[in-house]
């Protein structure tokens, strides 16, 4: 009897560990109010594509210092979830997606201002581990008899740009997995599990060396380069500071902080 | 029937609703006219059938290991058994996710045991079914030995006892006396074991993979739709949801009877 509470007990402890977890997802919105009585505090809401974290967080940090009094926060994620969620209502004040097809979906529920604008792409590449010890040299050579490789799901962006470039080259890869995101794949490659796998430059280069990253003429075909493209939310209270954030991100510092993440800026 | 204090009744009813409430919003957001269609597609019924499979599979295997291990739990002496216990219940506190990691590093193709598999014998782990397996047999044993361990503590051991003084040897005992005794609490865990196996996204996402028909399973199915199809994933998760019920109810009655 005394067992069998115990395990209850487990039970339901894991349940309430389990909530408490998911609780801290999103407890970061409204911390770091700004204390200088010159600018009224104001907060940025940024939706913006998980690949962005990095860039964006280093970005934020210096638009925060050129705007005394406002705190920028982000809610970072997969495109189509923040698009969703900017169609259901969620607030935010900018949308930034990592495809064009998530973009459109908000909108066309008409909850973009004005047009989006393309300010970055991102291009695949091969990641195999460093020195590339396999002898990787294109596509093709992914389907060679012994060697693992690994792409996105196609129902995911980075999947829908590995069927194009394989489209375009003539290969239909035999990968031993489909991931649901990038990060999966890099991580497959990064253990070893895997000998190749289709990711972008920005994921190659946000590891520092551990990954290698192959360039391929495929790369570039219709399809295959992804679009970074930014708008402003409808009915957001901060449409002023919205648009000052993308001029930002266009500007001459968001320009470096992109280029030196791996993107190709526009 | 002893009356229910007041005060219990009103966070009773939220707990309850917390559950049901969020369930109920699934049914109705369910494309109805397009249920079938999109519950039949080959992605669908591939995941579905894998689910099933390897659900069963993991099941078996959480008997034929966890089975043993509950009774050396509920009737040995051996020291360290506390100790013993909380490894085995480790699972249920964990994320799943470090489960499929701590899988990932022992069997994964750099792991100690992974590249002695490759090496010695040309076995890979990761991205298989087996490692489907692996990973729900990993998260699922825990329920199958807490109940079976339960039911053997409250049978208690007279009958074993009496069995042994009649003549009859331990393995005699065990198979004519204890397991009978135990049966409803077996069926219990077993079904919670494969329920669980059924639910288990976390563990095989990271070890196993996600290929459709090797290692896809229906949670990892109505994940990767979210992104793309929603209404294939709202379809999927109440065929789950179905299945779990149907699951629950079918240990329910066997554990009021």
């Amino acid at each position: 009897m005394r067992t069998r509470f115990r395990s209850a007990l487990m039970v339901g402890a894991a349940a309430v560990l389990g909530l408490a977890l998911t609780a801290c997802g999103g407890s970061d919105s409204g911390s770091g109010q700004s204390t200088q009585a010159q600018a009224p505090a104001r907060t940025l809401t940024v939706s913006a594509a998980a690949s962005l974290t990095s860039v964006y967080q280093q970005l934020g940090t210096e638009f925060q210092n050129a705007n005394p009094g406002t705190t920028v926060t982000f809610n970072f994620g997969g495109s189509d979830s923040l698009a969703q969620q900017v169609v259901q209502g969620a607030p935010a004040d900018v949308l930034a997606t990592a495809s064009s097809k998530t973009m459109n979906t908000a909108v066309q529920a008409g909850k973009i201002q004005g047009e989006p604008v393309v300010y970055a792409t991102n291009t695949l590449q091969i990641a195999v581990a460093p020195n590339n010890p396999k002898g990787i040299t294109d596509l093709a050579s992914l389907n060679r008899p012994g060697i693992v490789s690994v792409v996105c799901a196609p129902a995911v962006p980075c999947g829908a740009a590995a069927e194009a470039a394989e489209k375009a080259a003539g290969v239909t890869l035999t990968p031993a997995s489909e991931e649901q995101d990038v990060k999966g794949v890099l991580n497959r490659v990064q253990t070893g599990n895997a000998d190749a796998g289709l990711v972008y430059v920005t994921d190659v280069r946000s590891t520092q060396g551990k990954v290698q990253g192959l360039d391929f003429p495929q790369a570039s075909a219709q399809g295959a380069v992804q679009s970074y493209p930014i708008g402003v939310v409808n009915g957001s209270q901060n449409a002023d500071l919205a648009q000052s954030w993308i001029s930002f991100v266009r500007g001459p510092q968001g320009t470096a902080a992109l280029q030196q993440a791996g993107f190709v800026t526009k | 029937m002893t009356s229910v204090p007041r005060l219990l009744w009103a966070p009773a009813a939220l707990a309850w609703l917390l559950v049901a409430i969020p369930v109920a919003g699934l049914v109705v957001r369910v494309d109805w006219p397009n249920f079938l269609g999109l519950v039949t597609t080959p992605s669908a019924l591939a995941a579905l059938r894998l689910s099933l499979e390897t659900g069963l599979a993991t099941m078996v295997l959480c008997l034929v290991l966890g089975g043993p291990l509950a009774v050396v739990l509920a009737r040995s002496s051996l020291p360290g058994l506390p100790f013993v216990r909380s490894v085995v219940l480790l699972p249920l506190v964990l994320p799943p996710v470090v489960g499929g990691l701590t899988l990932l590093f022992l069997f994964g193709r750099t792991g100690p045991l992974g590249s002695f598999l490759d090496r010695e014998f040309g076995i890979t782990i990761p991205f298989s079914t087996t490692a489907v397996v692996l990973a729900q047999t990993f998260v699922a044993m825990p329920f199958l030995v807490v109940s079976l361990e339960g039911a053997l503590r409250t049978a208690g051991e007279r009958y074993e006892a009496v069995a042994a003084t009649l003549g009859a040897s331990p393995a005699t005992t065990l198979w004519r006396v204890t397991v009978p005794v135990v049966l409803p609490g077996l069926m219990s865990g077993s079904v919670l074991a494969f329920a669980r196996a059924l639910g288990e996204f976390g563990a095989t996402i990271t070890f196993a993979g996600s290929l459709e028909g090797t290692t896809r399973t229906l949670p990892l199915f109505i994940y990767l739709e979210s992104e793309s199809d929603l209404d294939g994933a709202v379809a999927m998760s109440l065929v789950l949801v179905v299945v779990a019920i149907l699951v629950i109810v079918v240990s329910r009655t066997r554990d009021l009877r």
